[in-house]
């Protein structure tokens, strides 16, 4: 029997030695090599994964495996150790991480092919995914921040992966100012738990809270959104991901679609005790979660390029998933969290290979008729519109029924928006796949012609993920349906203390089957309303140039967000450093400097005068100097 | 016995003849020669006390503070010697080129 304790160490550390020995050998390594110790890195860790998820659902229920490897810091009251933490919650993560990872991984052996920064991305790859797995494993705030930071850090350098593009630069640079916005509340937070309960690690914060103030608990775990915000770009903090598309689509994939983003779910979920404790702090995800939805949901409509709709889409799933966990029901969000990161993945990266046939056009204005060129992109990518829109069987359906469920128990008026955006989302999501994949082709004639289906480093991952999105929803198949929701038992320990501070009044069957057949009647109108107007119609969205309505236009232009922060918030911004340039330091500090520096010389230039070569004079000088210090000590 | 007092009035004349010499006279050997007085005037100065304190310490100081003397009188007639065969001359005010 191996060594648990050294199986945990292990999943974070092979990854990290991939990094390492990959970033260490960026000039020698030949792509082939660098492939293997990529891939085959993030594979063990997932063998290494899978064993600890088998162990623990062998392990009597509430088991945690935790292990410390070393005492990190030790400063008088302060500690933190360096430990991690496998329980039902971070397993699952585990699972995701390493498993979509490693074949979004193999996806970019073809994706990247022939770039001249290929080892350089895997090397990327590969520290994204240590720290990925250092803030889900971490036992402790700290080592959570550390990888959170972390996390943020490779998608600042994915995003700005081809630095050559000034555009690419500044959308890095957006991503990342806008998390630290995020971070700062976070640090808040984490040293106010540090203030208030005297430790960082999650167990000793969750025993202690029941007990401690309530405002001090609703402060911390809103400061604690607030860098939830940030890393899941929720409103008002969103607008980074839609940019953040300038990276590589298998970054899209991986980063800002199935995991880091996913960051923020994690850590509200993981102080779930916290958040079950303040009903304002538990309101406002709701509420943030439920309009980033809609209003995400809502630009979706009109983008025009297809990275850019699913990062929109992105956006608005995880609001929902913020409305779950506002709901209290934890372990929906995580279900939703699962099964979005199979179908995203799956999409983004069957938008990536569309991307890779026709020769880096992101615009979905000038694709259409793919669907015989492209067959098994187009398969895929279809199960992932309709894992996404939430057919039954595909995995979103299960997910976002359970969400619309609690949403029902909770208020009409939650549940209406929440439907009204999800039906938004099976909108848009048809209309990308008409427009891209139906009609006639639209790409210009030297593209048709050598249009051709992705390799199979490219095509293997495809299928496996839509084989994921099918079958993934099977994992929460709730009772209504004749199942017994394994997930949501599988997580129940995680999330026992909250079950008991929150109160959860169960539907009866009947108005979840009311509830499940209006969304899929609702889904299959909008559906059709997609392909009467993409389809039969042959509608093809109006050229950049064109002059649209008001409505149309305001959408369009994303409701013109980004201008709204640029003129009150950058701009300013601008302006102030501009007056502190001037005024604080050319007339300031600069004054300040250079006047002591110039003083210094003058001084020097006058005093060097007594240096006059005469030993006379020096004897005398020094004479009359002791002669001073002498009556000095006397006299006092 | 003679008191203390006399050999202190002493040591302070031979001093302060010492540091008037260093002060106003311009010849180098004269004023080494009254560095040489002022060294004397300490030595002077600690045996009075040795002998009254009943200490020898302050003896062993002197011995100390003569055989430092003559290593300096070594080094400072070499000094001086080498200055003349470069200025013919001993007068220090000569010796002024080193300066800001």
């Amino acid at each position: 029997m191996v060594d648990i304790k050294l199986l945990i160490a292990l999943v974070p550390i092979i990854p990290l030695i991939g990094f390492l020995l990959v970033s260490l050998n960026v000039k020698r390594f030949v792509p082939g090599v660098t492939s293997v110790i990529a891939c085959g890195s993030v594979f063990a860790s997932f063998v290494i994964a899978l064993a600890l998820f088998i162990i623990l659902l062998t392990s009597p229920e509430g088991t945690q495996l935790e292990v410390t490897l070393f005492n990190w810091i030790s400063a008088g009251g302060f500690s933190a150790s360096f430990s991690f933490l496998v329980d039902p919650l971070s397993s699952l993560m585990l699972l995701i991480i390493t498993g979509v990872g490693f074949l979004i991984h193999v996806y970019s052996i073809g994706y990247m092919h022939g770039d001249e920064g290929y080892n350089r991305f895997f090397s990327y790859l590969n520290l994204f995914v240590f720290f990925m797995l250092l803030l889900v494993m971490g036992s402790n705030y700290l080592l959570m921040f550390v990888g959170w930071e972390g996390v943020g850090l490779c998608s600042y350098l994915l995003i700005g992966f081809w630095f050559k593009n000034q555009d690419y630069n500044d959308a890095a640079n957006k991503a990342f100012i806008m998390n630290r916005i995020g971070d700062l509340g976070l640090i808040i937070g984490v040293v106010l738990i540090f203030v208030n309960f005297g430790s960082l690690q999650y167990v000793d914060v969750f025993a202690k809270a029941t007990s401690a103030d309530s405002s001090v608990i609703t402060l911390i775990t809103v400061l604690l959104f607030i860098g939830a915000m940030g890393k899941s770009a929720q409103i008002p903090l969103y607008t980074w991901l839609p940019d953040a598309m300038a990276g590589p689509t298998p970054v899209s994939a991986l980063i800002h679609a199935a995991t880091m983003v996913t960051a923020g779910i994690y850590m509200v979920a993981r102080n779930n005790v916290l958040y079950s404790l303040s009903p304002v702090a538990l309101d406002l995800v709701l509420y943030t979660g439920l309009i980033t939805a809609l209003f995400a949901a809502t630009i979706a409509i009109a983008q025009n390029d297809i990275k850019k709709v699913l990062a929109y889409s992105t956006v608005s799933q995880l609001g929902l998933m913020f409305v779950a966990l506002g709901l209290g029901a934890y372990a929906t969000g995580i279900f939703h969290m699962a099964t979005h990161a199979f179908f995203k993945a799956l999409l983004f990266l069957g938008a990536g290979s569309v991307i890779h046939a026709l020769h880096h056009e992101q615009d979905i204005r000038k694709m259409g008729g793919l669907r015989k060129h492209l067959p098994i992109t187009f398969l895929t990518f279809l199960i992932g519109v309709l894992a996404i829109s939430g057919i039954p069987p595909f995995a979103g359906f299960f997910s976002k029924d359970e969400i619309l469920a609690s949403a029902f128990e909770h208020s009409y008026l939650v549940w209406g928006l929440a439907a009204f955006a999800s039906l938004l989302t099976s909108f848009y999501m048809f209309r990308l796949l008409f427009l891209t994949f139906y009609g006639a082709p639209r790409a210009g004639e030297y593209a048709m012609s050598h249009i051709h289906e992705s390799p199979y480093s490219i095509t293997i991952p495809l299928i496996a993920l839509a084989i994921l999105s099918f079958a993934g929803g099977f994992m929460g198949v709730p009772e209504a349906l004749g199942g017994s929701h394994w997930l949501s038992e599988f997580l129940s320990p995680v999330f026992a203390e909250s079950a008991s501070l929150i109160e959860h009044h169960h539907l009866d069957h009947a108005t979840e089957y009311a509830l499940m057949g209006t969304i899929v009647v609702l889904t299959f109108v909008m559906i059709g309303v997609a392909y009467a107007i993409y389809v039969s119609k042959q509608t093809i969205p109006a050229p950049e140039d064109a002059h649209l309505g008001v409505v149309h236009k305001t959408i369009y232009k994303k409701y013109f967000i980004d201008e709204i922060y640029q003129t009150i918030i950058v701009k300013p911004l601008y302006w102030l450093s501009h007056a502190f340039d001037i005024f604080i330091e050319k007339l300031g500090i600069d004054r300040i400097v250079n006047g002591l520096g110039g003083s210094v010389e003058e001084g020097s230039k006058t005093f060097r005068l007594l240096q006059s070569g005469s030993i006379g004079f020096y004897i005398f000088a020094m004479v009359i100097g002791i002669i001073v210090l002498l009556t000095l000590t006397v006299l006092i | 016995m003679i008191p203390i007092d006399y050999y202190l009035w002493l040591a302070a004349a031979l001093f302060t003849i010492g540091v008037l010499g260093v002060l106003f006279r311009r010849n180098a050997i004269i004023i080494f020669m009254c560095i040489e007085l002022m060294l004397n005037a300490v030595n002077l100065v600690m045996v009075a006390f040795s002998t009254y304190l009943n200490d020898a310490a302050g003896q062993v100081f002197v011995f100390f503070i003569m055989a430092v003397a003559a290593a300096e009188v070594a080094v400072g007639l070499a000094i001086l010697i080498v200055m003349y065969r470069n200025t013919q001359t001993t007068d220090i005010n000569v010796l002024n080129r080193l300066k800001w």
